[in-house]
Formats: structure tokens, C-alpha cells, sequence
């Protein structure tokens, strides 16, 4: 079986720089099941990558071993060429990979504010070493400017998480990880379940993470979504990469051909 | 009693669901950003947001009315209110402790008997090895600590439900209470420092200075984060919104000083017991521990993440619970000047209901600590009524059960509503 072949290789100013974030010859087991064989996986600044693959291919596996829920069995991980070792989900958070899950992780019970800085609230020491109380202001300022940034449209940054859309919801999930000023952020399907609008809103937000420099990697199940804002298309199969496309330059069906192993990638 | 004027109309309300932050006070102050499309006037809305507050308040006033005329007039009386405010802070104190529990999703069962058996313990080195008082109550309230690091453990540690945790442990606890007690009943406690925490009544200056100094502090507190918002370009409420609210809490608290000088004056007991309220209020709502309590309630995996220790804050939070707990036995021996090894059957559900009563959610995150003010009142006022009209203990237990049911059937659905808005 062949493995790893680019399809499109003409993406050659993006390939001279070093990756952001670069795997080498990962592998994974569990018992008995190679949930990873020897993958290689590469990001770059300002480029939107996605993972896609039928289910089983090992997308979640990949990005749990970035995200440092998995440790991998063998392999390297290099982070502006540096080799790093990510062995909990502390370790990628203080690298500057922030992942958002597929299960929102948001509190509904509190307001946009509160989970935006949840873990880190901005605070004030009333009396110094005794009572030290929220910083509702700086908070909900820097709130109002992140979301503006990021085109994030909500009716007021002080309701309640519970009442806003799916789409809304999804795009304070990935707003609450931009706080924390990341170089590489890690999407687990960002439009599952979302309404044609509400895609519409995390798309965008996509984009505007890429502009700002970000290095972004996208798991999707929507070929429509990828097309959209990926640059890159790594097609995984069986535990391999199987085959990378350039968006610019490949059509759905060969991806598509890729994923179910119509063409195992060599033959596009 | 800053709950009262919890009602000033807010200038944009927020969809749905905002019960969690209605008592922001002043930080509760809407952003409409650029594309904010104006809210509807909703009464769903209002019912789980800063009106949250209404229904019960109306409840209260009902009870209060019924009463009045039932009594022809006696239970208006400052002597009766000041009666049925010191009949309240054991069930207040005990309140407290269940909202910072259910705050975070959790029961705790055991609270009456951690709080009869912690007052047992201070009897006994009070009255037997004639321990100072002050020490003698500090191993009470340690005693307490201890049994809610226990509980604490095996809930946040173990993850055996905190029912089953807590239930085994109020049969346990009573056990310990008829340790500690031996062979007798009852406990009388002679020190005159413990008899004299609950019923003594604090002089003029004290009565008005305590609560003036705090009413102060919080003008001070709104006008500074006012100031600040206004400079950091944020929207704020419109002054005259501010003063009304300023000017309600002052006017609640001076009605209420009043009431109680033209009588004894404060109770020791009520202001120790509002104290306490005010306290939890500002470390609820204002500190960042509050608002990691409010995030564990509403969604554990999601305070992990966001790297909150949740385990350190359940143990936390049980060993607050159990310590109150334990300053609410000390009150109410201090009242009744015994401790009888007989734990009361009612106090430990009034003082859940209280909490459920004034809003608190059964299922975390959800609610406010004012509630056990408007939750203890409510209940305080039906046994108070009820027994100025000489009804019989089955009417009391079945007026009470109606209503703590009715409390929580409007949690239920108001939390059924609020998934819906999503």
C-alpha cells in the first residue's frame, strides 16, 4: 500500500518554510489495533488544513496525539523544527496548540465573558493576599474586542452561553482558545450539527484565524466545508496518510476516491 | 437585602436563561454589541433572569398579607418579626451551607446531623472538660471541617454520589451524636458566652453602624464600577436605574433597623446570619473561586478543561458546608441552651427547600445565596403564622411539603424552558 504521496506538490511556497507544527513517523496502538501506522502530518503559518478520512481512519487519534491526550507509541513531534514532547494536554496548551472539541466545552449556565476567561479571569486584589475580585470590566472589554476581531456576531457578551445558536455557541468555543494567543488550533468537526448559517459563521471564523497567522487544522466530515477554507486536504485511511491534496488544484471526486480507496492516492 | 431591588427594570435583557448572573449587581450591565438585535419583552425571560426573584417575593408578601388579617394584626409587629428572624437563623445558616452544595450539582444530606452532633461536641468540652468558649466553639466548627473533608472525599475523590455519601453519613453522624453525648438527652450549656451568641440584641450603634458601613461600601462599590466602565467605554446603566437601585437597598435596610430598634433591637443572631449571606454573596459572585463553584455546577468537564481543579473545589465546597453547618448547630444551641441528642426531622429538608424556595437549582449552577433570605422567610413565616393561629404540627408539615413541592415543580419547568430557548 502506498502512503504519503502528494498529490499536488505544486504548493512549493508553502513547502521551502519550515511547518509550524510537524509529526514524523507516528504510530499508535491500542492492543491490538494500529490506529496510526507510521503517519507524517505537517501545518504551516497562515494555512488551513483539513483531516479527512472515512471513520476509523484515525483523523481523532492524529489530533488527540497533537493535543497530547494520546501519547504516541513512536514518532517525533517538532514544533518550529524544535523537537518537542507532548505527553498530557497541559504540555500542547503551554506549546501553543489549542484544541476545540466536538463536545462544546462551554459552562451554559454562565455568560460569554465568564467562558471566554474561565480558568484565567482577569482580577483585582482588593485586599492584597485576602480578597481578590473578578475584573468584570477588562474582561468584558477585551471580550467585546476578541469577538469584533473575529466577526463574531452575539446579542450581548453578557448572556448566557444556553441561549445562544449552535453556530454562536461553536464560535466562543474557538474565541475562548484564541485568548490564549495560540500558534496552532485544532478543530474536531466545527460544523457538525450546525445550520447552513451558522456553518456559514465558523467558516468564516476559519478563515479569519488563518489571517491573523494562525496555523489551523480542520476534521471534517463536509468535502463542501473543506473545499471552503482548507488549503491543504490530507486524506488518511486505515491508520496512513494516503494521499494530500491542494484544494486550488484537485476536485471533490478525487478526494472522495481517496477516502473510500477508489484510487489509494497514487493513481490521481 | 440587596435582593429586593433585584426588580429595577435592566435597560436590554438578555434572550433567555440568564438566571446564573442575575446577581451581578452592578457588573450585570448589557453590552449591545454593534448588530445587537433589541430583545423582545419576554416574561420568560424575565421569570429566569433578573426577575427571577419575583415570584417568591410575591409568594412572601401573600403569607404576609394572609396573616396580617388572620392575626388582626400581631404578626406584623416588630415583636413578632423580630421573633421569626431568630427562628430563622438555623435554618438560614443551614441554607447557606445547601446552596454552596447545590451550586455545584451536589446534596448534602447530612447537614442537621453534622450540625447536632458539632454542637454536641462543643457542649461537651464546654460543660464536661471546661474548655474556653471561644475553643470550645472552635472545635465544633473544626469538627465540622473534618466531616466535610470526609464526605469531600469520597464524593470528589471516590465519585460515590454525594446522596448515597451523604445519606450514609447523617445516619453515621448521629451516631457520633449519641457518642458524644453518652447516656443523656439532653446537654444543657451553662457558659455564658455560648448562651448569650444567639439571643442577645446589639446596641443602637452597632445595630446601625454595622449596616450602615456595609450600605456604604456597596454605594461606593457600584459608583467605582460605574466610573470604571464608563472609562473603558462600556455601556452603563442609566443613572437614574443606579440611584433607584442604590436607594432600595437603603430604603430595605432602614425600614428593617427601624423595625428592629422599636423593639430590642438588631439580633445578634440575624445580623451574624445576613453577615454570612453578604459574605458568600461577594465571594459567589465576585471572586474567581465563585465563579469556578458556578462553572463545576454547570458543566464539570468543561472547568476541567479549562483547568479548574475540581476535585479540590467539591472537597472544598463540602467542607464549607459541613462547617456551617456546624456554626448553625452552635446558634441553635446557643438559642435553645441544650443540645438534645433528638435531631430535628424538619430541619434539614427546610433548610434545602429554603434554598430550592428562593430559586437555587436542584441540578447546579443556578442560583443565588440572597435565596436563602427569601427562602428561610418564607418558610419562617408560614411556622410563625401557623402557630400564632394555634394550628396543630400536621397542618404546618402539610402547608410546608405544599409549598416546597410547588418550589421545586417551578424549578423544574423553569429549567425545561430555558433548554427549549436554546
Amino acid at each position: 500500500m502506498t502512503s504519503s504521496v502528494s498529490v499536488a506538490s505544486d504548493s512549493s511556497s508553502v513547502n521551502d518554510k519550515i511547518p509550524r507544527l510537524q509529526l514524523r513517523n507516528i504510530s499508535k496502538s491500542f492492543g491490538g489495533v494500529h490506529a496510526l501506522q507510521h503517519v507524517d502530518f505537517e501545518v504551516y503559518d497562515g494555512e488551513v488544513v483539513a483531516l479527512v478520512g472515512d471513520n476509523g481512519a484515525g483523523k481523532s487519534t492524529l489530533i488527540k496525539t497533537i493535543s497530547g491526550a494520546y501519547v504516541p507509541d513512536e514518532g517525533e513531534t517538532l514544533l518550529d523544527g524544535q523537537p518537542v514532547s507532548i505527553s498530557s494536554p497541559q504540555d500542547s496548551t503551554r506549546l501553543g496548540i489549542e484544541t476545540v472539541y466536538q463536545d462544546l466545552a462551554l459552562c451554559d449556565n454562565l455568560d460569554v465573558v465568564a467562558n471566554l476567561w474561565l480558568g484565567r479571569e482577569a482580577y483585582r486584589d482588593l485586599v492584597p493576599g485576602v480578597l481578590r475580585v473578578l475584573d468584570e470590566t477588562e474582561m468584558e472589554r477585551q471580550t467585546i474586542d476578541v469577538l469584533k476581531v473575529l466577526d463574531v456576531k452575539i446579542p450581548s457578551v453578557r448572556s448566557a452561553v444556553a441561549s445562544l445558536s449552535g453556530g454562536q455557541r461553536q464560535c466562543i468555543a474557538v474565541a475562548k482558545t484564541i485568548l490564549r494567543q495560540p500558534k496552532v488550533v485544532l478543530l474536531d468537526e466545527p460544523t457538525a450539527a450546525l445550520g447552513v448559517a451558522q456553518t456559514r459563521q465558523v467558516l468564516n471564523l476559519i478563515l479569519r484565524l488563518k489571517e491573523r497567522g494562525l496555523a489551523v487544522v480542520v476534521i471534517s466530515h463536509n468535502l463542501h466545508d473543506v473545499f471552503e477554507v482548507a488549503d491543504r486536504v490530507i486524506v488518511m485511511r486505515l491508520g496512513r496518510r494516503d494521499s494530500t491534496f491542494d484544494t486550488r488544484s484537485s476536485s471533490r471526486e478525487q478526494v472522495v476516491a481517496a477516502i473510500t480507496g477508489a484510487t489509494s492516492g497514487a493513481a490521481a | 437585602m440587596k435582593s429586593l431591588n433585584r426588580d429595577a427594570p435592566h435597560e436590554s435583557q438578555d434572550n433567555s436563561g440568564s438566571q446564573g448572573q442575575d446577581e451581578q449587581g452592578n457588573a450585570l450591565v448589557h453590552q449591545p454589541t454593534a448588530a445587537a438585535p433589541r430583545a423582545k419583552f419576554n416574561l420568560r425571560s424575565l421569570m429566569q433572569g433578573d426577575l427571577g426573584f419575583i415570584p417568591v417575593i410575591l409568594t412572601l408578601a401573600l403569607i404576609t398579607i394572609y396573616f396580617q388579617l388572620t392575626t388582626s394584626g400581631v404578626f406584623l409587629e416588630a415583636r413578632n418579626l423580630s421573633n421569626l428572624t431568630q427562628q430563622i437563623v438555623t435554618i438560614g445558616i443551614l441554607s447557606i451551607a445547601a446552596v454552596l452544595v447545590l451550586l455545584l450539582g451536589e446534596i448534602d444530606l447530612s447537614l442537621a446531623a453534622v450540625a447536632q452532633a458539632c454542637a454536641a461536641i462543643m457542649a461537651t468540652v464546654s460543660v464536661y472538660q471546661g474548655w474556653n468558649p471561644w475553643l470550645a466553639m472552635l472545635a465544633g466548627l473544626l469538627a465540622g471541617a473534618l466531616i466535610g473533608l470526609v464526605n469531600g472525599f469520597f464524593i470528589a475523590v471516590l465519585r460515590v454520589p454525594s446522596f448515597i455519601v451523604t445519606l450514609a453519613g447523617s445516619i453515621a453522624y448521629s451516631g457520633l451524636l449519641l457518642v458524644v453525648m453518652g447516656r443523656q438527652t439532653t446537654l444543657v450549656v451553662r457558659d455564658p458566652v455560648i448562651r448569650s451568641l444567639a439571643p442577645t440584641y446589639l446596641n443602637p450603634v452597632l445595630g446601625w453602624g454595622i449596616p450602615l458601613v456595609c450600605l456604604g461600601l456597596y454605594a461606593l462599590g457600584v459608583w467605582y464600577e460605574r466610573r470604571r466602565r464608563s472609562q473603558a467605554g462600556l455601556s452603563v446603566r442609566h443613572s437614574s436605574q443606579t440611584a433607584l437601585q442604590l436607594v432600595g437597598a437603603a430604603a430595605v435596610t432602614i425600614i428593617l433597623i427601624f423595625l428592629f430598634e422599636s423593639y430590642q433591637g438588631v439580633p445578634q443572631a440575624v445580623m451574624i446570619a445576613l453577615g454570612l449571606v453578604l459574605l458568600f454573596w461577594v465571594v459567589l459572585r465576585k471572586t474567581p473561586f465563585g465563579r469556578h463553584l458556578y462553572a463545576v455546577g454547570g458543566n464539570a468537564e468543561a472547568a476541567r478543561r479549562a483547568g479548574i481543579g475540581v476535585v479540590r473545589m467539591k472537597i472544598t465546597v463540602f467542607m464549607l458546608a459541613s462547617t456551617l453547618a456546624a456554626l448553625a448547630g452552635i446558634m441553635m444551641t446557643s438559642r435553645s441552651t441544650a443540645v438534645a441528642t433528638q435531631i430535628s426531622s424538619t430541619l434539614l429538608l427546610n433548610a434545602i427547600a429554603a434554598a430550592v424556595i428562593g430559586g437555587v437549582s436542584l441540578f447546579g449552577g443556578r442560583g443565588s445565596v440572597w435565596a436563602v433570605v427569601l427562602g428561610a422567610l418564607v418558610i419562617g413565616s408560614l411556622d410563625n403564622g401557623l402557630d400564632l393561629l394555634n394550628q396543630d404540627q400536621s397542618v404546618k408539615n402539610i402547608v410546608q411539603g405544599a409549598v416546597l413541592l410547588l418550589a421545586v415543580t417551578a424549578d423544574a419547568v423553569v429549567r425545561r424552558t430555558g433548554l427549549r430557548g436554546r
